[in-house]
């Protein structure tokens, strides 16, 4: 069986297609979310080689598992970034690569970003907008956590905080962060592809 | 508050060490609040993705990955996988990548948990097998799945849709080599996913196939295979 036009389907039946071992499929996905996954991982590990590594490693790992992929509990898009971040955090914790200032702007837009769509550019705005509501240890919390690398007991020191204060930080972070987006997601004049 | 419930906030964001990573996973398998709180939780994480900013991948990666999926294909005689990767650690992450997938999706169903929880026991196993950059798969005809053969010949099934044994029956894995089949295992069947570890390796000329037998699995199959690989 051959899908010819992949461009209508939905994220999850696109996993699904992948599943049965559509190329074409797994094409689309990594259309669609390829080059998301390839900033966020160029933006923890801030090397072209390893950043690329991490997505390929994701897809492939898409590519033989896609079967075991339950939808009802994630969206298809969101599996695939977790599973690029994961990678990513994992490589460069053990490169040691993570700078001492993992918040130095990552080199957007030099060579044309990933956001060649729309909606995409709307969604990254709405996102950093969101973050910049965030109360400053709130989002320097997420910030070092999610695009650093660090994990809560590195923040902890690299901080001076004791570990509870950094868990409830990412935590009060996260969960604020959550009704932010939310909010403007009703608010919006965009819609997002969440269901 | 639950101390699980907001470590949860460390584990979506991956700020968490191995040792914390394992031991909220183990959790996990047994707190629904948990699992609903991730789901969420994951979801804004992928939003912070989207925030990253970082610049647009070179147009080779596309081809890059696509054509080692094609070398992948569970139909074609694999390609050797040359992952541009430093060998050590690279299964062992993979394999907890991939326990994502394989285990912390699952249904959370209430009566499901028992069975969740003996699946993941093996779970390390298969997601071994599974993410082993040297394994080759091998489908299956007649059953939406395939056969993960990592490279010393452990194997893995990987099926999807199978209904569940009947009654008093169970699925029974078999691995033939020159028409002889010899038992490999049995598993229940799930509707939803199924990942199962053979309990015998199998050689490059060795096929894999299924029967239904009678609970507890018989030593010679009874009759003709279910399905099996091609
Ligand atoms: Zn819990």
């Amino acid at each position: 069986m051959r899908i010819r036009d992949h461009a209508h389907l939905s994220d999850e039946a696109l996993v699904a297609l992948v599943a049965r071992s559509d190329e074409g499929a797994l094409a689309e996905l990594y259309d669609r979310v390829g080059g998301i996954a390839y900033g966020l991982a160029y933006r923890v590990l801030r090397d072209e080689a390893l950043a690329e590594d991490a997505v390929q490693e994701a897809f492939l790992g898409l590519w033989r598992a896609a079967a075991t992929f339950i939808p009802e509990r994630a969206k298809a898009s969101t599996w695939i970034l977790t599973l690029v971040h994961r990678r990513a955090v994992d490589l460069v914790r053990r490169e040691e690569r993570r700078r001492s200032e993992p918040l130095d702007e990552a080199p957007e837009g030099a060579t044309g970003s990933a956001e060649d769509n729309a909606w995409l550019h709307l969604e990254r705005e709405r996102v950093q907008g969101a973050l910049r509501l965030l109360p400053d240890q709130q989002r320097e919390a997420l910030e070092l956590a999610y695009y650093g690398g660090f994990t809560q007991s590195e923040l902890a020191e690299r901080l001076g905080q004791p570990l509870g204060t950094i868990k409830s930080r990412m935590f009060s972070g996260l969960a604020r962060l959550r009704e932010l987006l939310d909010d403007s997601a009703e608010r919006g004049s965009w819609t997002t592809t969440s269901s | 508050m639950d101390d699980h419930l907001e470590l949860t906030a460390a584990y979506a964001l991956d700020a968490v060490d191995p040792r914390e990573r394992e031991r909220y996973e183990a959790h996990l398998a047994t707190c629904d609040r948990c699992r609903e709180e991730l789901a969420s939780f994951w979801t804004v994480s992928g939003a912070l993705a989207h925030a990253a900013g970082g610049p647009a991948p070179a147009p080779a990666l596309r081809e890059r990955i696509l054509a080692q999926a094609r070398s992948e294909r569970p139909n074609l005689v694999p390609l050797r996988p040359r992952w541009a990767l430093p060998a050590a650690a690279s299964v062992a992450a993979v394999a907890a990548m991939l326990a994502l997938a394989l285990g912390l999706w699952g249904s959370s169903l209430a009566g499901e948990l028992d069975r969740e929880r003996s699946a993941r026991a093996g779970a390390g196993e298969a997601l071994a097998i599974v993410s082993d950059p040297g394994a080759h798969t091998v489908a299956f005809r007649g059953a939406e799945g395939h056969v993960v053969v990592s490279e010393t010949g452990k194997a893995a099934v990987v099926l999807a849709g199978l209904d569940p044994a009947p009654e008093g029956k169970t699925y029974e894995l078999w691995v033939v080599r020159n028409g002889v089949p010899r038992p490999a295992g049995l598993f229940e069947g799930s509707e939803a996913r199924l990942v199962q570890v053979l309990t015998r390796p199998v050689p490059a000329d060795a096929k894999v196939a299924v029967t239904l037998e009678d609970a507890g699995g018989v030593d010679t199959p009874t009759g003709p295979p279910l399905f099996e690989t091609i």
